[in-house]
């Protein structure tokens, strides 16, 4: 549960003050926090651990770690239920 | 059979693996530490293709594996309260505790969820302000910064009802204790990829001096294994020992600083008992004083639990290098990952597991499947 995945992000947010992206990982597009990595743009490929960017990598990389990440059946955390990702979080009316 | 054929680039594979062999001259002892890693060179029959003067020992980088069963025995306690959601990461939903595992309190149910991240719990606790939120926080530097955002956010946004059970270890101390062991056999060690994405290896250069071994930062796809290595036997051979990077695409030597930064902000350091190991001074995380409100030990008093462990298992010598799974009696017989005895078998990160996953418990002995991962990949 150590490793983080790559993923391409595809769209930049705020999110209740908090720098957010939607991130591309295969098929699968899933949330994460920029916070660590603020110079994150769109099209950049960041690697991220439990719902957090740490480090951008390029294309290439990303495609074989992930890959790779495939092979380990590493990418359980990707299945993770949903808790509300699009919105604030905040209770709905 | 699989291996070099499968491997990125095969070629350069089969090169990294002939220089090792060329290079070699003395026995040595290299510890990859990363749970990742493990499961990485089992699954690619790494070992196998090295020479058999060169072994291999997995160490305790994985965080299902080393999270004390008293700590498993309090989730437990706690996920089992009515007024309690209970959050976790899904690898720790099958780690059994004393009586059952959190999937089990689920069914007889237990608010338990799994969370993708820990901000999850945030919006968890939002939507339920009269229930408590408590998240598992295990892990290693790489999942510290998302733990600690979790509780830094509580704070800033007065939400209350959101608390951590922290269970978080660090690498280096762990290196340390290994190697001040009067049985230390590790010689060199790979480390951590993604712990240093986050943590740099600034940390890792006072050790490697101090206890005059290489530590060569590495990846886990196989072929920056093998790079690793034959770094790693580089400086053995040539009676070096530094900290060198391996994986400078994806780290450098200061790491993720606005990450370190919180992480300093929200936990201090505090000892830290390691299943399988015991305590290891200053080797994990506790949250600061000023976090209180948020710590699960704190608002839940939940006794000390006493915990009984399998006395056949010898997983704290396997974390430590100085044995490995097949010298377990136990090793695919009764303790499997259906019924783990011990810490290397609960997740598949642990070295127990990971032999157990690729069929080493069926195979006498490795020479026999070292003959053909050559035969058919070419190298050496
Ligand atoms: S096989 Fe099971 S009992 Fe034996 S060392 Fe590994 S975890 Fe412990």
């Amino acid at each position: 549960m150590c490793l983080a995945i790559p993923g391409k992000v595809v769209e930049v947010f705020d999110q209740q003050g908090m720098r957010m992206a939607k991130v591309q990982f295969g098929g699968i597009v899933r949330e994460a926090c920029l916070e660590y990595l603020p110079e994150t743009r769109v099209g950049d490929y960041v690697l991220v651990h439990v719902g957090f960017a740490i480090s951008r990598v390029d294309e290439e990389e990303a495609r074989r770690t992930y890959q790779l990440l495939e092979e380990l059946d590493q990418l359980t955390e990707l299945n993770a239920p949903l808790v509300d990702e699009i919105g604030d979080g905040r209770r709905k009316p | 059979m699989k291996y070099l054929d499968e491997y990125r680039d095969g070629r350069l594979a089969g090169k990294i693996v002939e220089e090792i062999h060329r290079i070699q001259t003395k026995p040595w002892v290299i510890m990859e530490v990363c749970g990742g890693q493990t499961h990485s060179i089992v699954k690619h029959g790494i070992d196998y293709l090295l020479p058999s003067e060169i072994e291999l020992v997995h160490g305790p980088g994985c965080p299902v594996c080393v999270t004390p069963m008293e700590m498993i025995d309090k989730a437990h306690a706690i996920a089992r309260r009515p007024d309690v959601i209970f959050c976790s990461f899904g690898d720790m939903l099958r780690v059994p505790g004393s009586d059952g595992d959190l999937f089990t309190i689920k069914s007889l149910g237990g608010d338990v969820r799994v969370v993708y991240s820990p901000l999850d719990c945030l919006k968890i606790a939002l939507a339920n302000p009269d229930k408590q939120v408590v998240f598992f926080a295990i892990g290693f530097e790489t999942t510290a910064p998302a733990n600690a955002m979790l509780v830094w956010r509580a704070q800033q946004e007065g939400v209350r009802n959101v608390s951590m059970l922290v269970s978080h270890v660090l690498v280096p101390p762990a290196i340390a204790a290994i190697l001040q062991s009067p049985l230390n056999r590790v010689q060199g060690f790979l480390g951590p990829g993604h712990v240093c994405a986050v943590m740099g290896y600034r940390e890792y250069e006072p050790l490697s001096a101090q206890f005059k071994v290489p530590i060569v930062i590495t990846g886990f796809e196989p072929l920056d294994i093998l790079q690793g290595i034959l770094m790693t036997v580089q400086q053995l051979e040539s009676g070096r020992a530094e900290v060198q990077n391996e994986y400078s695409r994806v780290l450098d030597r200061e790491g993720n600083q606005p990450a370190q930064k919180l992480v300093f902000n929200v936990f201090e350091v505090a000892d830290r008992k390691w299943r399988g190991v015991g305590t290891i001074p200053k080797s994990g995380y506790k949250l600061r004083w000023e976090f209180r409100e948020h710590d699960a030990e704190k608002l839940f008093d939940v006794k000390e639990i006493d915990t009984l462990e399998s006395e056949v298992c010898i997983s704290g010598q396997i974390l430590s290098g100085i044995k490995k799974p097949h010298d377990c009696p136990a090793f695919g017989k009764e303790c499997n990952p259906q019924h783990p005895l011990g810490a290397t078998m609960v997740s598949a990160e642990g070295a127990c597991a990971a032999y157990y996953a690729y069929g080493r418990h069926l195979k006498r002995d490795k020479d026999d499947v070292k003959l053909t991962a050559i035969s058919t990949g070419g190298a050496a």
